[in-house]
């Protein structure tokens, strides 16, 4: 039997996401897919694996493992997710680094302080691909970890029996996760089936994230935003980010599971630059939405990918250099398995 | 209407055809995604086709939109018509009542006949307009006019999968089970998703589909080849 991480406690609702499953959605398939794709980035960077691994997203809570294997190394990114080493060695180990866990550790993610954050592994789980992809879609029932959340019992295969000897990676000064930064969207492309007074409202007032908010889509809590006539469309397709808006007036703003077809009206949709800081919110969290051109939103998706090269670039070798660091020298002894733990 | 080239965000683009459903805006949408996925336009990651229009995804860090809105627009000069083969699936269908729990009643409301709507039903050409809502969900159309209802008032939790249903100018087949609001006349023994297959979905935007009845015991034996994948439609073409 190949190594693997047991789930002791899965969290709230933790599933396999990479990049996502494109070239199906003429069939009715959703992309799926990361919220957070700047986070699933660093995170296998900080894991040394290709950007485009497939890992671990928590939503809310993050799970509980146990290590089935030699060793294994995991990274973690997501604001304030960080893993905890359970048992007589407990101890927080940080987030946005690398670590090394050895056979028996239990370890756990805590702290989210955004709706989701990520944790892979080195070498990738071993995971077969659904349809050119190992995002899961839950409601689908396909993809990632038989098409499902995790679930305490499971066993998940790693690709790799032990970790490489190499020295850990962390990110210094992580970006926070921005909730409390605008929005940017693109109007349209049904802007014209909304009174103008609902343009206003959308580019003016504060909305809050209701309780009914998953990967499919946020339900926005605020003014309603009428529409100038019927509310219904015959139904045509749906970009990740749109803002949809139903009968009721009150806005759905469409994540990585949302449908890819749909017969309400879409006002604006948001600009692909941001749509990590949607993906970030958490029920209650706030929301305030700002209009750019097209032209513009192109250039703020160019910044942003410069930043976050910027940021990954960044990542470098945790060592206890210069500055001493005790708790990340604790750690980095700690995942060698040595120093403290074995007798 | 004018055909019009939408912004859906920065990563997609929406060719708008007209505003309602029509077989003839639906081949002009179809036509153009022949077009489109023929030329590999870099950038474009994939096309969805609706009833009215065709919504291309494109990586925005590769292609801009006023680019390829111009690259969209010279491809719609000669995009007139459907030009290609299409496919016909013959799926069988067993409209006997315990597997058609909606049959009696769109009966009653339509003032056919149970065997009047069966017949009616089975008795056109549909044309697959978008497979959408669910994966593998095919919008099919357009129904026989006197069988068309508006969807049930009270939807229900669960629809078995292989459900014929009709609502509207639409009939469509559940592909898994799930929630659902349309007239429930008949149940395929035929999968029409599987994510083991390429494409996962039997019917593709485009595709000619027509009905064939079929008794209670055809309907077992096929299920039962079904499951053990020992059955699996194969569509004839259409020359146009």
């Amino acid at each position: 039997m190949s190594g693997a991480l047991v789930v002791l406690a899965p969290g709230l609702h933790t599933t396999i996401q990479d990049r996502g499953r494109f070239g199906y959605q003429a069939f009715g398939v959703p992309v799926s897919g990361a919220l957070d794709a700047e986070c699933l980035e660093i995170a296998n960077r900080l894991a040394g694996n290709a950007p485009e691994t497939p890992a671990l997203e928590m939503l809310y809570q993050g799970p509980t493992l146990e290590v089935e294997t030699d060793s294994v190394r995991v990274a973690i990114a997501g604001a304030g997710a960080e893993i905890e080493l359970l048992g007589a060695s407990n101890r927080r180990l940080g987030g946005w680094r690398s670590i090394t866990l050895a056979r028996g550790e239990r370890f756990r993610v805590q702290g989210l302080a955004a709706a989701c954050a990520y944790l892979t592994v080195s070498g990738g789980m071993a995971v077969a691909p659904v349809l050119g992809s190992a995002s899961t879609f839950a409601r689908g029932g396909f993809g990632g970890w038989h098409g499902r959340a995790l679930q305490a019992g499971d066993r998940l295969p790693l690709g790799r029996d032990s970790a490489e000897e190499r020295g850990e990676l962390a990110l210094p000064d992580p970006p926070g996760p921005g909730l409390d930064r605008p929005i940017r969207l693109v109007l349209g492309p049904q802007q014209d089936h909304f009174a103008e007074a609902a343009l206003d409202t959308l580019l003016t007032a504060e909305f809050t994230v209701s309780q009914q908010a998953d990967r499919m889509g946020l339900r926005l809590d605020g003014p309603t935003l009428p529409h100038r006539g019927d509310y219904n469309i015959v139904s045509d397709g749906i970009a990740t980010g749109a803002i949809q808006v139903p009968g009721s007036g009150q806005p759905i703003l469409l994540l990585a599971d949302h449908q890819t077809t749909g017969g309400y009206p879409k006002i604006a949709t948001v600009i692909s630059a941001d749509l990590p800081l949607v993906g970030r919110r958490r029920p209650g969290d706030r929301v305030r939405f700002a209009a750019v051109g097209i032209a513009e939103a192109e250039r703020l998706r160019r910044a942003e990918r410069a930043a976050l090269d910027a940021l990954l670039a960044k990542v470098t070798p945790l060592r206890a250099e210069g500055r001493l660091d005790l708790d990340r020298l604790f750690g980095a002894n700690l995942i060698s398995g040595v120093v403290f733990d074995n007798p | 209407m004018s055909i019009r080239v939408l912004n859906s965000g920065d990563t997609a683009l929406v060719v708008e055809f007209g505003d309602r459903i029509d077989r003839a805006i639906s081949d002009r949408v179809l036509a153009l995604r022949g077009r489109v996925d023929a030329a590999r336009i870099p950038g474009v990651v994939e096309t969805v086709p609706t009833f009215r229009s065709l919504m291309v995804h494109y990586d925005p860090l590769t292609v801009r939109a006023a680019e390829l809105t111009g690259t969209l627009k010279t491809l719609l000069e000669g995009a007139k018509a459907l030009d290609r083969v299409r496919r016909l699936w013959r799926v069988p269908v067993c409209y006997e009542a315990e597997l058609a729990p909606d049959l009696a009643d769109v009966a009653a409301r339509t003032r056919l006949g149970p065997d009047e709507v069966v017949r009616l039903h089975s008795s056109v050409r549909y044309h697959v307009y978008m497979v959408g809502f669910l994966p593998g969900y095919p919008y099919m159309g357009d129904l026989p006019a006197p069988l068309r209802l508006p969807r049930r008032a009270d939807p229900r939790v669960r629809v078995p999968p292989g459900s014929v249903a009709i609502a509207t100018a639409m009939t469509a087949i559940y592909p898994v089970e799930c929630p659902g609001g349309w007239h429930l006349i008949g149940t395929t023994p035929i999968g029409i998703f599987d994510t083991a297959t390429e494409p996962p979905a039997l019917f593709a935007p485009g595709d000619a589909v027509e009905f064939e009845p079929i008794d209670r015991a055809t309907f077992d034996r096929l299920q039962v080849r079904t499951a053990h994948g020992e059955h699996r439609p194969l569509p004839s073409e259409l020359v146009p």
